[in-house]
């Protein structure tokens, strides 16, 4: 299964920190409360593609990284 | 900078009465102490940035506002036990088993399910004689029908729950007992509902919930019965009132109007500048500090209760330009209506969807639309949460 890549609209952000709830050793905020990923490309995780799922204001962009295709969050 | 002593009074404004420049309220400070009509004294922050800041910033805590022994509003003893008294991490237990119901994506594929309830409620209009009702022939039964629909109500239950939020949400001179026996009446309703649901599961909001608490234990019974109440009462007041609001802003507005009758294309941003322009709540829920906070160049001592007066972030110069001005081709897709932070309005996207179908609709489909009282008339109920409209008589068509 290949690698994901996780990305996040800065100005997209609306700080509700689900994406941390949810998957805290995948996301950080930073000093401006907005989210980012903690590493950018990871293994594929359910709870990330939870937290995709869940942001409030869809900021977060959750890709195949050989693709580039979204990846399926349902 | 040092706690100055004497609070100003600060009374909230209801919709189309003349707002008092704010600065002149404060003396210009940013963030001031103020009295309540109720008596609460609170500090009041005000500005874009100090708002933000302070509404994402959780030594603001929403749980201690709720907690027994605050002064606190009849909606506040509603909001105790619901996500929107919780601070994390408990708010986020709760608040993630709903979240992806409520995300842009899931939102949109009800879109076609909401306009053709829009359809439905014009027609019925069309049908009957004016002047019309908007509030009990749209702008009310629109959100409520959905919101029922995504839990799994029955829509024909609606005059009860109005009964019930209605004095839940309003009214900061009301006797407590009336509030608890409203509370109690809307938890009754829904213990008895999800007995019900439970024998006869459905592909629902409810039903899902009931699942996460029956076979993953992730809430508690009255966690669940108090989700299903939070979902259905923030699920309609609110966009109903934004309806009626943006209407009244509208119908001084013809100008906008037209440019909206001439490019529908402008509606999702015409929306945005209408949530930015209306005030639909009074005051906003308040935060306590668990700390010493600063903001705005304050200190803030911990145990104090603190407000965001988000309306005064949506009329910030240094965010928008010209903000007194409605423009229905601006971007004001920053404004704060929806809140910020874990508390974000988990049904903002919901309400995006249904308030632009319900624009498309009665802009598309009833021409001159207007008021057919003067606006003098028009009653609010009297409250602090929302500004709710008793009725919102209206014609159409050729004057």
């Amino acid at each position: 299964m290949s690698r994901w890549k996780v990305s996040v609209d800065k100005n997209v952000c609306i700080s509700s920190a689900m994406c941390v709830a949810l998957a805290p050793d995948r996301f950080v905020l930073d000093e401006q409360q907005r989210s980012g990923p903690v590493e950018a490309e990871i293994d594929p995780d359910e709870l990330v593609r939870d937290a995709t799922a869940s942001c409030p204001s869809e900021a977060i962009s959750l890709v195949d990284a050989d693709t580039g295709q979204a990846v399926d969050l349902d | 900078m040092t706690v100055d002593s004497s609070p100003v009074k600060y009374t909230p404004t209801l919709p189309g009465q003349p707002v008092p420049e704010i600065a002149t309220i404060s003396g210009g400070r940013p963030v001031f102490r103020a009295e309540l009509p109720d008596g609460r004294i609170v500090w009041l922050v005000t500005g874009y940035e100090n708002v933000r800041q302070m509404i994402i910033d959780q030594r603001f805590s929403r749980a201690l506002a709720v907690a027994p022994g605050q002064a606190r509003p009849g909606f506040e003893m509603f909001a105790a036990g619901s996500i929107n008294g919780m601070d994390p991490p408990e708010h986020t237990r709760l608040r993630k088993l709903v979240a992806s119901a409520f995300t842009a994506r899931r939102v949109e594929a009800l879109r076609p399910r909401v306009a053709g309830i829009v359809t439905q409620l014009i027609d019925a209009m069309l049908n009957r004689p004016q002047p019309a009702d908007l509030v009990a022939g749209f702008s009310l039964p629109l959100p409520a029908q959905v919101i029922c629909e995504m839990l799994g109500v029955p829509a024909a239950d609606l005059g009860q729950f109005h009964a019930w939020s209605d004095t839940i949400m309003g009214d900061w001179q009301r006797d407590s007992d009336e509030i608890m026996t409203a509370l109690a009446g809307l938890y009754d309703y829904f213990g008895a509902l999800i007995e019900i649901k439970r024998t006869r599961p459905a592909d629902d909001l409810m039903n899902a919930l009931i699942a996460a608490r029956d076979d993953a234990d992730r809430l508690s019974e009255q966690e669940l019965t108090v989700m299903c109440c939070t979902l259905l009462i923030g699920g309609h007041e609110t966009t109903a009132n934004q309806i009626n609001l943006s209407l009244l802003l509208l119908f001084d507005h013809p100008g906008e109007v037209a440019k909206l009758r001439a490019d529908p294309g402008l509606i999702p941003a015409a929306v945005e500048e209408l949530l930015r322009c209306t005030r639909l709540g009074g005051l906003p829920p308040a935060r306590v500090t668990t700390e010493d906070v600063q903001v705005g160049g304050v200190t803030i001592p911990a145990g104090e209760q603190v407000m965001p007066l988000l309306g005064t972030a949506n009329r910030d110069p240094s965010a928008f330009t010209d903000p007194g001005r409605l423009d229905v081709t601006r971007d004001a897709a920053s404004h704060m209506a929806f809140g910020a932070g874990v508390h974000h309005c988990l049904g903002a996207q919901l309400a995006r969807v249904e308030l632009q179908e319900a624009f498309r609709g009665l802009i598309g489909r009833l021409p001159g639309l207007r008021l057919a009282v003067p606006a003098s008339d028009l009653e609010f109920k009297p409250g602090m949460a929302i500004h709710s409209l008793r009725e919102l008589p209206v014609l159409w068509g050729e004057p």
